[in-house]
């Protein structure tokens, strides 16, 4: 039999004894489409926009014309649709499955909120307008801000931080603003041990020093060692409630409590929000500042990595140190105020963040998404979750690791580690590329770090039980197998659109750039 | 609730396998005074699809929307046509609805767009390499400052009066707790070239000096050669950054590149995104490949897979927060990724050709109404060279003027006023951007009102 070369320089030849093609001809396997990239495909002479033609004027660009070729090619509106239409489905999507990515919150986006972010009088509006052109969008932002405190029980919140950490690093400015106010030297920052690594990553960018405090063997902060810690020089604790481990931190207010005595603040990473919101307010717990992820418990869409959107609530002592801009009402409106000059601006602001004022359509997505479910809808959403989450646990704990399981229920996801593998050489990354064939996103892998090659499911409320039903059925059929014969599950995916990609070649040697030389 | 699949038999059958007698007893480690009883006060309980839209409708329609008036309004944010395709493209729910690719064999629709951006990326500002994006443009020249001093440990920023002083309040705050000296200058208002000049910026740089941080075209619209200045950094061993807030412009003007910049970084809402009230946009970062390990944010890389079929990863992270913890280079984790597809798709329609053409018609349509309005009495044209915005001298107060246009239904810029009020040699100024949207009926409109206004 010969082995015909197909046209990429790869063999379409028979599977010895079954008689199936394992390569084709394109290389594209049916509804499995493989798609040259832009460069390769689209011309310098191509364009899919019509624009009206040029007026004839001297043009007055100071003799700095671009002559030389930039080497952006184009496409057809045809051929644009179908290059990207075909790069979608090389990707798994919540559209398309459970997506149980432990610490994300990857819930369904509804629709509602894309067709109302793209109303005209949200979306086609310059931020610098004049502000009486835009009474509809500072009403938005205002009634956002005001769903925020409420369900937080927090008396002030920044709209402006552009993502979860940009909202780390707008509670911890606003923190660093206030000890400076006092003229307050203090600088240590105390973060559990299982922090997500932007915690430490923000406090030292603030010019805080970080200490770390271990967690006890019931996954949750050591009380005692924190509390130990304590002292006037101890600027903030950052916690994550509940924290990374899925699990609520039963002490935190009288860790806040404490950190107050000693004149400290409390900073609560809100990532994990949608396993309590509507059922406990963090306000009641003593927290100071916490950033709420609207990509994650308001469910605007991740988009493939952002935007995202991170407000942040604060207390009553720190709301002066506030960034601008911020909303306020007055006698004939609302009023954005901005800053007075470049660099400074009146009061005890700490200043600008962003160049503008936020991301406006995001607040319209979860401001849609409150306003459907409601306070009552809200609280219901918290309970599905935690309650799909423990569902996972129950089910999986015979079989997998679940280090924290005897310590009682978790919150609205549930962490497992890979010792259940010991002895068979297969680890975490193997299960989660086993779990890429069943046709699942895999739940976040390797994090939280204090347990061994961690496994973290994060349901949402948004899944059926008959789909939690069949997850769960195929980490326990992959799990049992594994065990049984571990050489057969060393290689996947085998059914992705790629296999194992080779991640250390591209770190050694990156090629971030299509280089035109390559195209030979 | 429309968003919620369980059943109420769901809910009792799962309790059993848990074995909770109710959901309350999940939520046990919640210290009793912390427990709410019922739905939090305060706020409505849930709505259909209907009340919300129609709520919402009801605030959407209290705003004056761009594209039903004559609309002149730019400084960092720019009306342009999106093709219709572009907004299918970001809806496809695979793109809209995924994660960052950490699993790469079934995210590689993503990580493709992501190596076809930062490649459009690069070329169009004549920088070797591009990261995945970031949040916005402010964010991008923050992060590209500290990148610079950690290439040249060196502690002294410069940054040019003709920076839009949004962003360089953005990194003014920043700086404020990790030891960078940030010197910013008040803009100049001279005729022909306002915003900054460009010989005592090159005076300025110094043996500490880490960077020169300058706009082009600059926030008052004018266009310089930064090739003087390159040099000038670059013989005292600092960097220069390129902050393109009209990205638009590089069609028509030379890269950034061409002139000799070490980082360029940008505001890329001018393709793809539209105006939003300032957010969503898209942070361009784009650097020479030798000081790529220095710098901040995602990157997507070529590699085979274990079949040897080229695929795409993120690559080079251990530069960042999760690995690196308090030693990251940059807090940021996210990127920009759903309006960086967006720019990449409405800058692959428009191709080379179809992207020299509209930054043509923008120049073009911008030199015909900057004559016409400088005509209007009162009124001086400041700028020479522009690309699509320039600022007018209306030898008054320039804020109650913009209100004024506004009363009369154009749109007609930004006044100096609003971004620097408490400058008073800056108030009588007021820039105007002009885009293919606009029409010849919009240039009569902005011309009447202006003199009526100015008479």
């Amino acid at each position: 039999m010969t082995t015909a070369m197909n046209n990429v320089g790869r063999p379409t030849r028979l599977v010895a004894g079954t008689g199936a093609v394992a390569e084709t001809f394109t290389g594209n396997k049916a509804l499995m489409l493989e798609e040259p990239l832009l460069f390769e495909r689209g011309s310098l002479d191509t364009s899919g926009v019509d624009l009206p033609p040029v007026p004839p004027v001297p043009d007055r660009l100071g003799g700095l014309g671009r002559d030389a070729v930039i080497g952006l090619p184009g496409f057809s509106e045809p051929e644009a649709v179908r290059h990207y239409t075909r790069l979608s489905r090389q990707n798994y999507a919540i559209d398309l499955g459970i997506f149980p990515l432990g610490s994300c919150t990857m819930k369904h986006n509804p629709r509602l909120n894309e067709k109302m972010a793209r109303l005209p009088g949200f979306a086609d509006i310059h931020p610098l307008q004049p502000q009486s052109t835009v009474q509809g969008a500072l009403e938005l932002i205002d009634v956002l801000a005001d769903w925020l405190m409420k369900l937080t029980g927090m008396p002030a919140v920044a709209m402006s931080p552009k993502a979860g950490a940009h909202g780390e690093l707008c509670g911890m400015v606003a923190i660093r603003a206030a000890l400076d106010a006092k003229n307050d030297p203090r600088r240590v920052v105390l973060v559990p041990e299982s922090a997500h690594g932007t915690n430490p990553a923000t406090a030292a960018f603030c010019g805080f020093t970080v200490e770390n405090i271990p967690a006890n063997d019931r996954g949750r902060v050591d009380l005692d060692a924190m509390l130990a810690r304590l002292g006037p020089d101890v600027a903030a604790v950052m916690i994550t409630n509940p924290n990374t481990c899925g699990l609520f931190e039963p002490d935190l207010k009288r860790i806040s409590d404490a950190v107050h005595a000693v004149g400290g603040y409390v900073y609560c990473d809100g990532a994990n929000f949608n396993a309590i919101v509507g059922r406990v307010r963090p306000g009641d717990l003593g927290v100071d500042a916490m950033h709420i992820n609207l990509h994650k418990t308001f469910s605007t869409p991740h988009g493939g990595g952002g935007p995202g959107s991170g407000p942040v609530v604060l207390s009553a002592a720190l709301a002066p140190f506030a960034p601008i801009p911020f909303v306020r009402k007055t006698a004939t409106g609302l009023e954005l105020v901005e800053e007075d000059t470049a660099g400074t601006h009146a009061g005890q602001s700490f200043g600008r963040m962003v160049a503008f004022h936020g991301q406006m359509g995001m607040f319209v997505r979860a401001l849609s998404y409150m306003m459907s479910h409601g306070a009552d809808g809200l609280r219901q959403v918290a309970e599905d979750a935690v309650l799909n989450a423990n569902y996972i646990l129950a089910s999986l704990k015979d079989l997998y690791t679940a280090p924290f399981a005897a310590s009682g229920p978790c919150m609205h996801e549930a962490l497992f580690s890979d010792d259940f593998l010991d002895g068979t050489g297969l680890s975490t990354l193997d299960l989660a590329k086993a779990l890429i064939d069943e046709g699942f996103h895999p739940m976040t892998v390797y994090f939280p770090l204090v347990v061994h090659g961690a496994m973290l499911v994060e349901p949402t409320e948004t899944e059926s039980k008959a789909n939690l039903d069949q997850l769960i059925g195929a980490m326990r059929h992959v799990a049992t197998q594994m065990l049984a014969d571990p050489d057969a599950w060393r290689t996947g995916p085998h059914f992705a659109p790629r296999r194992r990609l080779d991640e250390t070649l591209a770190a050694r040697k990156p090629v971030l750039a299509f280089k035109d030389s390559e195209a030979a | 609730m429309r968003y919620l699949p369980l059943s109420t038999a769901d809910r009792t059958a799962m309790l059993a396998t848990i074995g909770a007698a109710s959901v309350d007893d999940l939520f046990q480690d919640v210290p009793a005074e912390a427990v709410l009883d019922g739905p939090i006060a305060g706020l409505p309980n849930h709505a259909s699809e209907m009340a919300v839209e129609r709520a919402l409708v009801k605030m959407a329609g209290k705003n004056l929307t761009a594209s039903t008036t004559p609309f002149f309004v730019g400084c960092g944010a720019y009306k342009h046509h999106v093709p219709a395709t572009v907004d299918m493209v970001i809806q496809r729910g695979e793109f809209l609805t995924a994660y960052t690719p950490y699993q790469p064999e079934i995210a590689q629709g993503t990580l493709q767009v992501l190596f076809e951006f930062q490649t459009q990326v690069a070329r169009l500002t004549g920088m070797e390499v591009a990261n995945a994006s970031m949040y916005d443009g402010s964010t991008a020249m923050t992060e590209a400052v500290f990148m610079a001093r950690r290439i040249t440990r060196k502690p002294k920023c410069i940054v040019s009066a003709g920076v839009h002083p949004h962003y360089t309040s953005v990194l003014k705050t920043l700086t404020r707790f990790t030891g960078d000296v940030v010197e910013a200058g008040t803009p100049v208002f001279t005729p022909g070239a306002p915003g900054d000049d460009l010989s005592s910026l090159i005076a300025s740089i110094d043996a500490d000096t880490s960077c020169v941080v300058v706009q082009n075209p600059n926030l008052f619209g004018h266009v310089a050669d930064l090739t003087p200045l390159a040099d000038a950094c670059h013989k005292a061993g600092a960097l220069l950054i390129v902050v393109v807030t009209e990205i638009v412009s590089l069609g028509a003007i030379k890269s950034p590149g061409e002139m000799g910049a070490d980082i360029v970084v940008g505001e890329g809402q001018s393709l793809g995104a539209g105006l939003l009230f300032g957010g969503p946009y898209l942070g361009l970062f784009a650097c020479r490949e030798k000081h790529v390990r220095q710098a901040p944010g995602r990157l997507c890389g070529e590699t085979v897979d274990a079949s040897g079929k080229r695929g795409f990863v993120l690559t080079l992270s251990t530069r960042e927060q999760h690995i690196r913890r308090e030693k990251a280079t940059s807090n940021i984790c996210t990127n920009s990724g759903l309006i960086a597809l967006a720019f990449s798709a409405h800058l692959s329609l428009l191709g080379e050709k179809g992207l020299r053409h509209l930054a043509a018609l923008n120049h073009a349509r911008a030199v015909q109404l900057a004559d016409r309005l400088g005509r209007v009495p009162g009124v001086t044209l400041l700028n020479g060279p522009f690309f699509n915005e320039f600022t007018l001298d209306l030898g008054r107060e320039a804020r109650p003027v913009v209100r004024k246009l506004a009363e009369k239904g154009v749109l007609g810029g930004v006044s100096l006023g609003r971004l620097w009020p408490g400058e008073k040699s800056l108030q009588t100024g007021m820039i105007v951007a002009v885009t293919e949207t606009a029409t010849d009926e919009d240039f009569d409109a902005y011309e009447d009102a202006l003199d009526e206004v100015m008479a």
